[in-house]
């Protein structure tokens, strides 16, 4: 190859990459506007927030559930700190308090709004989408200053953002540019015109501040969902519990049920659907205890509004697989430990108790396909959250003592083959690979 | 009717076959009480909160509730790292774990045997001597400067030592000295502990799990009249550390 021809092709390289960069670059500032210049001409508010705003702001950062993430183990609330493990490192979360130097002391109201809507942070740079940016784009720039302040008005904590853990490339700013070129737009929440303005306000809070999709979506090698309308159920990176689908009814997709039933579970935590006792648990329960609680009525119940038209169609129930007829010495292994350390409570026939535990036979938590949960809450027992409603939940004991990968696996097929449940068996590199998660 | 001797003697025995069958494979009535809803402390911590010492799990019956109502709150706020704990903490209210703690704070049941220890009667020595008289020179109080003169501990908020596992004693003495246990602020037992070796820490959970509860052995309602302990503790609070008070 000549060097005219070499010096030709490098030339167009460097065009093309060029052209890309220019592509990223604008991809990431697009729908800004003249919000830089809002930001550079933002003074500190010297006014004090209305009592109005300020109860608004604080009910808006309940429905976000910022305080779950911007919150260390037993540290100030909203100080940041917290590790977030992702399959990309550890990601920690930032001080909201208003401190001048470690907090939002020195942000603006516009200047929030950009890292809420464009997720792009005071000084400019690109914040990872651990920060669930993706959904609370959908804020409205009220609700976005409402919350803002909020935050003003707590007490300023002094604790310096710890920096991310995040391998190379992902701890560039460069990756972080593609990553948002290829997944990420912003977008403001859209009413429909054809539903209800109760239909309107779920959407808003599910897709938004909820940010229900950060959990019960799934994430592409990348950690990209499809966005806030997929609530299709995903294995949560890390924490190893899986978010079920709210759109599928052998998940938890819940078109059958009544709208006040999905309010009380969101309200209490635990719900009794006649008289089976369904739970939120796991991360949700901690969704329950520190978010949805304290939602008013209105809001749970346009939730549940939107939450009912999810699963239009019922999901299609595989073909039932007949229960094998050679009874293996795992069978009867399963059954022995079901009778030993689980009868007792969830009954001789998996019926539970209603009000207390939940029946396990023709329970949608023990035959959906992903045994993941299972595994979790067998081996970590635990109780529902604590709430006004059911201040005083009941609780299992956890069994990672007790059972081996092989025990666990027969005593969960167990459950998922017998009073009528016929799902899939759950082996022992299934127990050992949900075994452990991540918690902070 | 003509009864049959026969086939009446056939039926009862059949009948009580029944019954006996019934009787073991049926699950106790559920009764919604506080100790249904805390099976899930129970399922390692024993029945009524009263461990062997022969395991690792320390006994909760008895111990005074604000020490155990601190303990969960350091689980859920990360002073104790014990995942297991932690998880079954974290969704619950104040309010209850205060009501969990009284609940097995008022359990008063007989404590077991202690185990037979095997270690060396040197061993045992110094552990009754780190116990009962400290070590002046290294600034450790004796346990029993605390910990009430039998060492049952002192209402609200001092436990006792005695009757717990061998292993747990160890393991708490030696997690407070490598900063894995902590306590609210000022750590007392953080200092204690960063004063002993891991030999007399060893040789004092050594003679600690192996001495019977006292007959007379009860947890104090307040320290003695005119008692002070030789250090601040956060979790104890200025009036109970001298006289009768309420957990902070």
């Amino acid at each position: 190859m000549s060097s005219r021809r070499i010096g030709l092709w490098a030339l167009a390289s460097v065009a093309v990459i060029g052209a890309l960069a220019a592509g990223v670059v604008a991809l990431n500032l697009r729908g800004e506007g003249d919000l830089s210049a809002e930001i550079a001409a933002a003074q500190p508010s010297s006014q004090p927030a209305s009592t109005e705003l300020l109860a608004r702001g604080a009910y808006l950062a309940r429905a976000g559930n910022c305080m779950a993430c911007h919150t260390s183990r037993g540290g100030e609330p909203y100080a940041g700190g917290r590790g977030i493990d992702t399959p990309f490192g550890t990601v920690y979360s930032s001080n909201l308090t208003p401190d001048e130097q470690t907090g939002l002391g020195r942000w603006s109201a516009p200047a929030f709004w950009r890292a809420m809507h464009h997720g792009r942070s005071a000084d400019g740079r690109l914040l990872v989408p651990a920060f669930p940016y993706t959904s609370t784009t959908q804020v409205t720039r009220a609700d976005s200053d409402a919350l803002f302040a909020y935050l003003r008005s707590l007490p300023p904590v002094m604790q310096a953002a710890r920096p991310h853990d995040l391998r190379f490339p992902f701890n560039t700013q460069a990756a972080l540019a593609v990553w948002r070129a290829l997944y990420f737009q912003p977008g403001e929440f859209q009413p429909d015109a054809a539903r209800s303005a109760e239909w309107n306000r779920g959407a808003y809070l599910v897709q938004g501040l909820g940010h229900c999709n950060a959990c019960h979506a799934h994430r592409n090698a990348l950690g990209a969902t499809t966005g806030p309308l997929d609530l299709g159920g995903g294995l949560i990176p890390v924490q190893n519990w899986y978010a079920p689908s709210l759109t599928d009814a052998r998940e938890a997709g819940v078109a059958d049920w009544t709208e006040s039933e999905i309010v009380a579970l969101l309200k209490s935590g635990v719900v009794d659907r006649h008289g089976a006792l369904e739970v939120a648990s796991g991360p949700m329960g901690e969704v329950v205890l520190r978010s949805t609680q304290y939602l008013s009525d209105a809001d749970l119940g346009a939730m549940a509004v939107y939450l009912k038209t999810l699963g239009d169609t019922p999901g299609q129930a595989p073909a039932p697989a007949e229960p094998p007829s050679v009874v293996t010495t795992a069978d009867i292994r399963g059954a022995k430990l079901y009778a030993d350390h689980c009868a007792s409570c969830h009954g001789d026939r998996g019926e539970g108790v209603p009000g207390a535990y939940p029946p396990l036979a023709g329970n949608r938590a023990v035959t959906m396909a992903m045994p993941a949960n299972l595994v979790r809450i067998v081996l970590e027992g635990g109780f529902a959250p604590a709430t006004s409603g059911n201040p005083r939940p009941f609780g299992m004991p956890p069994f990672a003592q007790t059972f081996t990968n092989d025990d666990l696996a027969a005593v969960l097929t167990h459950l998922r083959r017998s009073w009528g449940n016929r799902a899939e068996p759950v082996t022992a590199v299934d127990v050992n690979r949900y075994r452990d998660g991540g918690m902070r | 009717m003509e009864l049959n001797p026969l086939s009446m003697v056939k039926f009862l025995s059949l009948a009580l076959a029944g019954l006996i069958t019934a009787t073991a494979h049926a699950a106790p009535p559920f009764e919604d009480t506080l100790a249904q809803r805390l099976q899930a402390c129970t399922g390692c911590h024993g029945e009524q909160g009263r461990a062997t010492p022969g395991g690792y799990q320390p006994r909760l019956a008895g111990k005074p509730a604000g020490y155990l109502y601190h303990q969960l709150l350091n689980f859920r706020d990360g002073r104790r790292d014990y995942g297991p704990m932690t998880a079954l903490v974290d969704p619950l209210s104040d309010a209850y774990l205060h009501e969990i703690a009284a609940y097995f704070a008022a359990l008063e049941v007989p404590y077991p045997t202690p185990q037979p220890s095997t270690a060396a009667p040197a061993v045992l020595q110094r552990g009754e001597q780190l116990v009962l008289q400290g070590d002046a020179a290294r600034g450790v109080p004796a346990c029993n400067q605390c910990h009430g003169e039998t060492m049952m501990g002192v209402a609200p908020a001092i436990p006792g030592l005695l009757g717990l596992p061998r292993d747990y004693v160890n393991a708490q003495l030696g997690a407070w000295r490598n900063g894995k246990r902590r306590a609210q602020s000022p750590d007392c037992m953080a200092h204690v502990a960063r004063q002993l070796s891991l030999a007399d820490i060893d040789a004092v959970s050594q003679w600690l799990a192996s001495q019977p509860v006292p007959a007379n052995g009860k947890l104090l309602t307040a320290l003695p009249e005119g008692h002070k302990l030789p250090a601040a503790c956060g979790g104890v609070s200025a009036e109970a550390a001298t006289a009768a008070g309420t957990v902070r």
